[in-house]
């Protein structure tokens, strides 16, 4: 038996005090404790009497769609079970730096090592006579819900005063409940800091068919009453009735505790890249701080700073903050609404305005240069998450500008586009076609499990867990569900759990300080985990193959078992065998070899594949090697069928046989396939080549697919058949066969480089854009030799047959078991 | 504790260095495939070689930790308990290892607390 010791902690934990129990501090200790759950011991003070519920949920709730209990993140139990002391309904009122200790109204004290200031923000309050007035109200917390839902069964004339996103929310709500509502609104169009004029007036058109009313362009003076409000009266010397009025007309951050304190403050708590204050020991996040001199009021940016701070108190200090740009959408059903970063534009930008008034349909991209500077959307918003990333990216939309207003689903992706709408999908839908989940499926998990992040919804449904094209659907469902701010992830994604650096970060760092091992990377990285996981090690692996050729040696235990065993796993536990055919051209003698092998092995299934070769199924592991060995005698070498590595080069018979035929089209693949067989890919690759136009070779849904004419080859990139059908992009045209396996070449080396782990060549495509692909592998001539010739030296060291290999004996452990026993 | 281990027999299988690193090895058994696993720190475990979720091959799949990634799914498999990692539910049988020195033994008595599959 086994037996393990559990090391016993004698290190005293350090002190964590967190001032504020909101989403800001509670989202930060939900990190820390994800990646150092024994380091600190954490006491919270919050100020409302409740546990940590989700503050931008209010809205449903007032509209009446969800309940408190339904947006409570963590109640009493959680903290229990994490050990942290909670005290609620407590105020801190004092910080002593000196002696490093928090100190509350009602004198409770707390030491700590590290200090976590997430104090929020609270409602602006206009400073007119009769805002202390009984029915004067803001929307900030539980309480004001709770005085609006009495009001709304008591009273019947709502003033809502803010046309802003709180304000609309706020009235929508009110209206629901069954008030008259009537909008207040200092600017003469609503929502001005988020929406141009076309879509501000659309929404109030439909905000008016919904009921409210509006009082645009007006000022308020007073609120007038007698202990209790009854009129609001305004500027122009008008009053209207009001038993209840709201003031929605902006936050300001909470931070006079901090100030007190001593600790810099302009605008909000000043904090740095790592979210600490001046005083290092002393953390800020959320609402109440000044970030590069922005404030920031959406959950977005708030858990992009908790990721980091927690980080940062883990002691992993690799996490930086770098500001968020922010989108909004409006949470109020029915109504959709998008806009994100600047929409007003200026002298050097351009509009781009797709406007459907009879559908209630806008779209505007404010676009610079061909990148996307900002987007307004009203009435169809599904596209916003696109658009967003586009922005941030900065992706040049040069090559999709023609199409780009009418949405992704118009980019030759024939795969999901008409069921992109998933809010208007039933719930038996399915949305997960590999593991068969439905959307009722995803969107119960997600409201009874508090699901907030696109893993986190894998984990619990496996949906968009297995291929990943249905991945955009599963967001928008999980945005829809939760609520317009939860929709993005956090822009810079993480290679997986174990880490905080992107695949980009990983293989730039693996060249910088030349990393030559997969413990090296994990090492000098800080991974997380001991050794890492699933879905890192295979990546690091490929990274370290591609930049060290000849050099690297492979870490067989960090690939997949179809890759450790140069065969393909099936659902039984077997595998499948499949030999190299150049070009898919064969003889009677080698399929006469083929079929004694399959006879020999008593192969129970023969199988023609899409990519015209043989496949083998229902072979034993144990009987692999002899059956390679068998096949190598008979001049096979690996398909490599198995391996994220060039799969096939299909071809045509071209002219040599068929009447249409322009070129010797087989000859051109076999020549190809002999170049590029053996090399370790970022996935899948498959290559073809079709005598005519005619395409019989199906050449537009490859990876690189070469496309025969009277004068030479045209070729085309970034192809593939399968769940998300993509034509391929065609990238130029060449004379010789010399000069297509250059470009070919130069194509996957490339590919090889930038892509990441698992990436195919059509979503790459896509994300760095075919004219960057252009320039480097057509416009640039000796950048494209340098890459062909990288390639080429590469494969001196790739292009051994792994059967043989194993045939003679290599790794024999891998293929034969332990021991047998009885 | 100890009497149980009086009843255990102790089948030697093979040594550490028969199992690669961050890799599995299979013992056949008339009651189905036993999955030996030894991890980074040479730590060694064994489980049913049938994933609780489709009988997948445990011994095929990457390990990682105390982990193991099963090759058909991708689901998890906490080695010293046999359960799927959360929120997967499952469990495959584990297997009691000793090991002296460099020799490996393992006992057929596959441990309580775990359905059967």
């Amino acid at each position: 038996m086994v037996s393990t010791i559990v090391g016993v902690r004698t290190m005293s934990r350090e002190k964590l005090v967190v001032i504020g129990n909101g989403m800001a501090g509670m989202r930060t200790v939900e990190e820390l404790l994800k990646i150092a759950p024994d380091h600190y011991e954490i006491t919270v003070f919050g100020a409302e009497p409740h546990g940590n519920y989700n503050r931008i949920m209010l809205s449903p709730v007032l509209a009446g769609e969800k309940n408190i209990n339904q947006i409570m993140i963590n109640d009493d139990q959680w903290y229990l079970d994490n050990g942290i002391t909670l005290y609620k309904g407590k105020q801190v009122t004092e910080i002593n730096r000196a002696r490093r200790y928090v100190k509350t109204a009602d004198g409770v004290e707390a030491n700590y090592d590290r200090l976590l200031i997430a104090t929020g923000s609270h409602p602006f309050v206009i400073p007119i006579p009769g805002n202390d007035l009984k029915g004067v109200i803001s929307f900030r917390d539980i309480a004001d819900v709770d005085q609006m839902l009495v009001a709304a069964k008591q009273h019947q004339h709502a003033v809502v005063i803010g046309g802003g996103l709180l304000g609309l929310e706020a009235a929508n709500g009110l209206k629901q409940q069954g008030m008259s509502v009537t909008v207040v609104h200092i600017n003469d169009t609503l929502m001005e800091k988020q929406l141009d004029k076309s879509a501000a007036k659309m929404l109030k058109k439909s905000l008016e068919e919904r009921g409210l009313h509006f009082l645009l362009a007006t000022q308020t003076e007073a609120i007038i009453g007698k202990g209790h409000v009854e009129r609001v009266r305004f500027k122009d010397g008008t009053e209207i009735y009001a038993d209840l009025v709201v003031m929605a007309v902006g936050i300001r951050p909470n931070f006079e505790l901090a100030k007190k304190a001593g600790i810099y403050c302009e605008r909000g708590i000043v904090v740095s890249d790592t979210l600490q204050t001046y005083d290092p020991r002393i953390y800020a996040i959320g609402e109440c701080v000044q970030h590069r001199g922005t404030n920031y009021g959406l959950v977005a940016p708030l858990f992009e700073m908790a990721k980091v701070c927690a980080n940062h108190l883990a002691r992993y200090g690799i996490g930086r903050y770098g500001g968020t740009v922010t989108s909004t959408k409006l949470k109020v059903t029915g109504i959709d609404l998008f806009s994100a970063g600047d929409f007003t534009g200026n002298d050097k930008t351009e509009e781009l305005i797709f406007q459907d008034a009879s559908r209630g349909v806008y779209r505007k991209l404010i676009v610079q240069d061909n990148r996307i500077k900002g987007t307004v959307m009203y009435g169809d918003t599904i596209d916003g998450a696109w658009y967003f990333d586009l922005m941030r990216d900065n992706t040049d939309i040069g090559d999709i500008r023609e199409q780009i207003l009418f949405g992704q689903a118009h980019l030759g992706d024939s795969g999901h586009g008409a069921e992109n709408r998933v809010a208007t999908l039933a719930d038996t839908a399915e949305i997960c076609g590999c593991n068969g989940v439905c959307k009722g499926k995803i969107v119960k998990a997600i409201v009874e499990k508090k699901l907030y992040t696109l893993e986190e919804v894998r984990a619990h449904t496996k949906a968009s867990s297995s291929c990943g094209s249905c991945t955009g659907l599963v967001e928008s469902l999980l945005a829809m569900t939760v609520g317009g701010n939860y929709s993005q992830a956090p822009h810079v994604k993480p290679m997986c759990g174990c880490t905080d650096h992107t695949h980009d970060e990983v293989r730039k760092l693996i060249y910088d300080l030349k990393l030559k091992s997969v413990a090296a990377v994990q090492k000098t990285m800080e991974w997380k985990t001991a050794d890492g996981c699933s879905k890192c090690r295979p990546a690091i692996n490929f990274y370290l193959v591609c930049a060290w050729p000849g050099e690297y040696q492979d870490d067989y235990q960090s690939r997949f078992i179809n890759e450790r065993a140069h065969a393909n796993i099936q659902k039984d536990g077997t595998y499948s065998v499949i030999p190299r055919m150049w070009g898919g051209e064969t003889t009677p003698k080698e399929l006469k070899a083929i079929a004694e092998i399959a006879e020999k092995y008593q192969v129970p299934t023969v199988h023609i594949t899409g990519g015209q070769r043989i496949d083998m199924l229902g072979v034993k592991k144990e009987d692999l090697p002899a059956m390679w060995g068998d096949l190598s005698k008979a001049g096979f070498v690996s398909g490599h069928a198995y391996g994220k590595a060039i799969r096939t080069v299909k071809t045509c018979v071209g002219k040599t046989w068929c009447r249409f035929g322009t070129q010797d089209s087989t000859s051109m693949g076999i020549e190809l396939e002999k170049m590029t067989w053996g090399s370790w890919m970022p996935h899948k690759v498959k290559l073809a080549v079709s005598g005519c136009p005619r395409n019989c070779a199906e050449a537009t849904i490859k990876d690189f697919g070469v496309v025969c004419i009277d004068s030479g080859y045209e070729l085309h990139v970034g192809g593939n058949g399968g769940v998300k059908v993509r034509a391929t992009d065609f990238l130029c045209s060449v004379k010789t066969p010399a000069e297509v396996k250059e470009y070919c070449a130069a194509f996957l080396q490339l590919y090889r480089e930038n892509a990441h782990y698992l990436e195919r060549t059509a979503p790459w495509v896509e994300r760095v854009g075919l004219t960057y692909i252009k320039e480097k592998v057509v416009v640039d001539n000796a950048g494209r030799r340098v890459l062909a010739q990288r390639f080429l030296d590469s494969q001196q060291f790739a292009q051994v047959d792994p059967w043989k290999q194993r045939a003679d004996g290599l790794d024999a452990h891998e293929f034969a078991p332990l021991k047998a026993v009885g | 504790m100890a009497a149980t281990m009086k009843q255990i027999d102790w089948i030697a299988i093979g040594t550490l260095s028969d199992i690669p690193r961050q890799g599995a090895r299979v013992v056949r058994t008339q009651q189905g495939d036993i999955a030996v696993f030894r991890t980074a720190d040479d730590e060694v475990f064994a489980l049913r070689d049938k994933c609780p979720h489709k009988g997948g091959p445990l011994s095929q799949g990457i390990v990682h930790g105390k982990r193991v990634a099963c090759p058909l799914h991708d689901w998890k498999i906490h080695l010293d308990t046999g359960h799927a990692v959360a929120p997967d539910e499952g469990c495959a049988a584990s297997y009691p290892v000793r090991v002296e020195g460099d020799k490996l033994y393992l006992s057929l008595i596959s441990n309580e607390g775990c359905p059967k599959l």
